[in-house]
């Protein structure tokens, strides 16, 4: 009789627990973004389509479908950290296929050479060329991404690529490794001194 | 004064060779012949330009204006030809250059118009605001925070402390020594018209801490006395503090002097207090009191490879150079130009460098001195880098994750609240440069957060030129449809056989094409109509063009 009661006191306690739970769950349900925003949101978004798809988006979208998450250069190593993070996947090296990662450059317009022909302006995926028909164009440094779209359409072959210029305001300290390297006596400015105290310790 | 001193976690006790600079007093720099005035010579946006080559400029004459809330203005510190506005080397770690403006002094040294005093207890606060953002007075001390910005707190935070920083607890540095030294009636002026300012209207004054390390006790009875003979007693005091460094880190100061402690990511007015550097307030006196706007400064400049280190007062601009030409610099054992203290200054390789407002010292050292750094071996996880950090952080930890670029790691374990003060790499055992392991770390950090905005901004712009082409798009459609429906209409008028008299022909075919062409109208008004209010920003642009 006991061991049929106690079942029973075990059978409705499951159902209570398990009947607060699943209104829990629903209830409480986190909104979380489509995975593919979250790929997307990672993405450095430069459209250049060196991953092979056009554009970020639709590359995110592979990824999500389980593509390879070491194809887009721009992003290159840190794109990838992130999206293993995120995937939980394993962090692997850039796909040489699609090309290397290389420094940040922007798209430079040789003025006196422009024809105006508006061709690079349709080929810009965010807008950051300006120029009318017949016109000289000029390209807006702060919004390219340096995505290379625009050097092909040119008739004239006058937009280059040049590297983004270092400043005193982007500048930051490489891995001291690197710095090592470079043989910078500056290295170290915070090491020993070597003051009277030192001396007269070492004495 | 005695005060309940609070003591802060770390700290170290390098050697201080401040005596080699405090054996004669302040002396005037000669004027150079060339000022290089670098436009970013503060945190905030650059300053603008007014100048062009070829100007006549005089003495205090307003060269380049702020731009922006957090910027400074900029003034001729003698009077002279602009020779240019080109690239120079600036003070900054990187080796860089940088926009400067560069004059040619007539060793006249003639003033212009001067501001007009102010009696800061008759005017007001914001009057007097406006007089230290014309003066251009950035910190002196540090990393040259506009001061306007910081003495207006916002609202919501009620200042009840003044501090002033008169530490100075990084090793050779003795400008503010000598400056409390030998015109302290400046400094309590100074500090007496800023705490005026941060009065409340109708409140108690601020209660004022002159902070200073209790290895300059001259200084500090001089301040002592002047505040006596200025009857200050009740509002301002002098309180010496155990010397150690980095007493004089802002954190660290405040932790010493009031027991409250900063938070995360917060400034001090979020605890009711107000930090400021001692130079900073002289600079506030000579901006007020006589007009003057912050064209020099007093810099150490020291090192063993000078004959005669010594303090100067220097115009803001003048190449170092020439500064250690006066000082008998030998040549041959300099070893290592630092301007800053060794602790936390920069080294720099181009002697034609100017001083900067917040240029404290040079330090021409010898290989004795500050020997090259010995190469690094493993870390032994002795952890006398987490005893002597001062944030009381782990800087083991911090090096790893920096090294293996762990950023997050590193985030969590609180790297940004590193003072990168050095005192980790001090310590250490193994000769491991750890702070450039942490500023590398947060170079990289703070590059990949632009890197985000940037893509983010990035991806709102393809997405808004993606959908102005789809409209655009469809807008051509509908165009087209319609060019086809009138073609086909006109067709079938033209089967029709034509009726006796061509006027009546000619104007039906005429009322067709109207018909068509009110059509279109009408169609494309409905099309904008929708189109407009999700037209964005870079879209407009395009279409304007
Ligand atoms: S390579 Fe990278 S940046 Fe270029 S389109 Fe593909 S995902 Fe975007
Ligand atoms: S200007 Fe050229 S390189 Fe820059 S974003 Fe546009 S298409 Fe790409
Ligand atoms: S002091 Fe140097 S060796 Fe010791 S734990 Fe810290 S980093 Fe490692
Ligand atoms: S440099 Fe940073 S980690 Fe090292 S002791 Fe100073 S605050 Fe701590």
């Amino acid at each position: 009789m006991s061991i049929v009661s106690a079942i029973l006191v075990l059978l409705l306690l499951a159902m209570v627990f398990g009947a607060v739970l699943g209104f829990a769950a629903i209830r409480f349900r986190v909104a979380e973004d489509p995975i593919v925003d979250q790929i997307d949101n990672i993405l450095p978004q430069t459209q250049c389509g060196q991953c092979g798809y056009p554009g970020c988006r639709p590359y995110a979208e592979a990824i999500a479908n389980g593509d390879a998450i070491n194809k887009c250069p721009p992003g290159g190593e840190s794109t990838i950290q992130e999206l293993a993070d995120l995937l939980g996947r394993e962090v692997i090296p850039l796909d040489a296929e699609q090309g290397i990662e290389e420094g940040k450059t922007v798209a430079y317009i040789r003025e006196a050479e422009c024809i105006g022909c508006t061709k690079c302006i349709q080929a810009c995926p965010v807008d950051a060329i300006l120029g009318a028909a017949k016109l000289m164009h000029t390209i807006i440094i702060d919004e390219c991404t340096g995505c290379d779209l625009c050097v092909d359409p040119c008739p004239v072959d006058c937009i280059e690529m040049v590297p983004l210029r270092k400043t005193a305001k982007n500048w930051y300290w490489q891995h001291p490794e690197i710095e090592v390297e470079l043989n910078r006596k500056e290295l170290i400015t915070s090491d020993k001194i070597a003051g009277e105290a030192d001396r007269e310790n070492a004495a | 004064m005695n005060r309940g001193l609070r003591d802060f976690h770390g700290g170290i006790h390098p050697p201080e060779n401040k005596d080699l600079s405090t054996q004669v007093a302040i002396e005037t720099a000669p004027i150079p012949d060339k000022l290089v005035l670098p436009l970013q010579q503060h945190v905030g946006q650059q300053s603008k330009a007014l100048v062009s080559e070829g100007d006549y400029v005089l003495k205090g004459q307003l060269i380049a204006a702020a731009e922006g809330y957090v910027s400074t203005a900029l003034h001729a510190p003698t009077s002279g030809v602009i020779a240019s506005i080109q690239n120079a080397s600036i003070p900054h770690p990187s080796g860089l250059s940088g926009s400067c403006i560069i004059i040619e002094s007539d060793r006249k040294d003639e003033w212009g118009k001067r501001l007009q005093p102010l009696d800061y207890e008759k005017v007001d606060v914001s009057e007097l605001l406006k007089r230290i953002r014309e003066a251009g007075i950035a910190g002196l001390g540090g990393a040259g925070f506009p001061t306007s910005v910081k003495l207006n707190p916002s609202a919501e935070n009620t200042i009840v402390t003044l501090i002033i920083n008169a530490a100075e607890c990084e090793p050779y540095i003795t400008a503010d020594d000598m400056l409390m030294r030998e015109r302290s009636e400046q400094v309590i002026k100074g500090i007496q018209i800023i705490a005026h300012m941060l009065k409340p209207v109708g409140c108690l004054p601020v209660e004022c801490l002159i902070g200073i390390e209790d290895n300059k006790p001259e200084a500090a009875e001089t301040l002592e006395q002047t505040v006596k003979q200025l009857h200050l007693e009740h509002e301002i005091s002098v309180v010496r503090i155990p010397t150690k460094y980095p007493s004089g880190g802002e954190k660290q100061l405040i932790q010493i002097l009031t027991g409250k402690e900063v938070p995360n990511g917060g400034i001090p007015a979020d605890v009711g207090i107000v930090c400021q550097n001692l130079g900073t307030a002289v600079a506030v006196y000579k901006a007020v009191a006589l007009g003057e706007p912050l064209i020099s400064r007093i810099t150490t400049l020291t090192g063993r490879a000078l004959e005669h280190p010594k303090n100067l007062e220097v115009l803001i601009g003048t190449p170092i150079r020439s500064l250690l030409n006066h000082c008998g610099l030998q040549q041959i054992k300099l070893n290592r130009l630092i301007i800053g203290g060794p602790m936390m200054g920069v080294t720099i390789n181009d002697l034609d460098t100017p001083i900067i407002k917040s240029t404290n010292c040079v330090l021409a050292s010898t290989s004795e001195e500050l020997p090259n750094p010995t190469p690094q071996q493993a870390c032994i996880r002795c952890g006398m880098c987490a005893e002597a950090c001062p944030a009381s952080l782990l800087p083991q930890q911090l090096y790893w994750y920096s090294k293996t670029k762990d950023f997050d790691k590193a985030l969590n374990h609180n790297l940004l609240d590193c003072i990168e003060c050095g005192a980790c790499t001090y310590v250490c055992p193994s000769h491991i440069p750890l702070v450039q392991y942490y500023r590398f770390a947060k170079g990289e950090i703070r590059a990949q957060e632009h890197d985000h905005t940037k893509s983010e901004h990035a991806k709102q712009r393809f997405e808004a030129r993606q959908h102005r082409l789809a409209e655009e798009a469809a807008q051509k459609e509908a165009k087209r449809r319609e060019r086809s429906k009138a073609a086909k209409l006109r067709q079938q008028k033209a089967t029709i056989p034509p009726h006796n008299s061509e006027s009546e022909s000619n104007s039906e075919d005429k009322a067709a094409v109207i018909q068509a062409a009110l059509e279109r109208v009408k169609s494309k008004k409905d099309k904008t109509s929708k189109l407009t209010p999700e037209v964005s920003n870079g879209s407009a642009a395009r279409e304007e063009e």
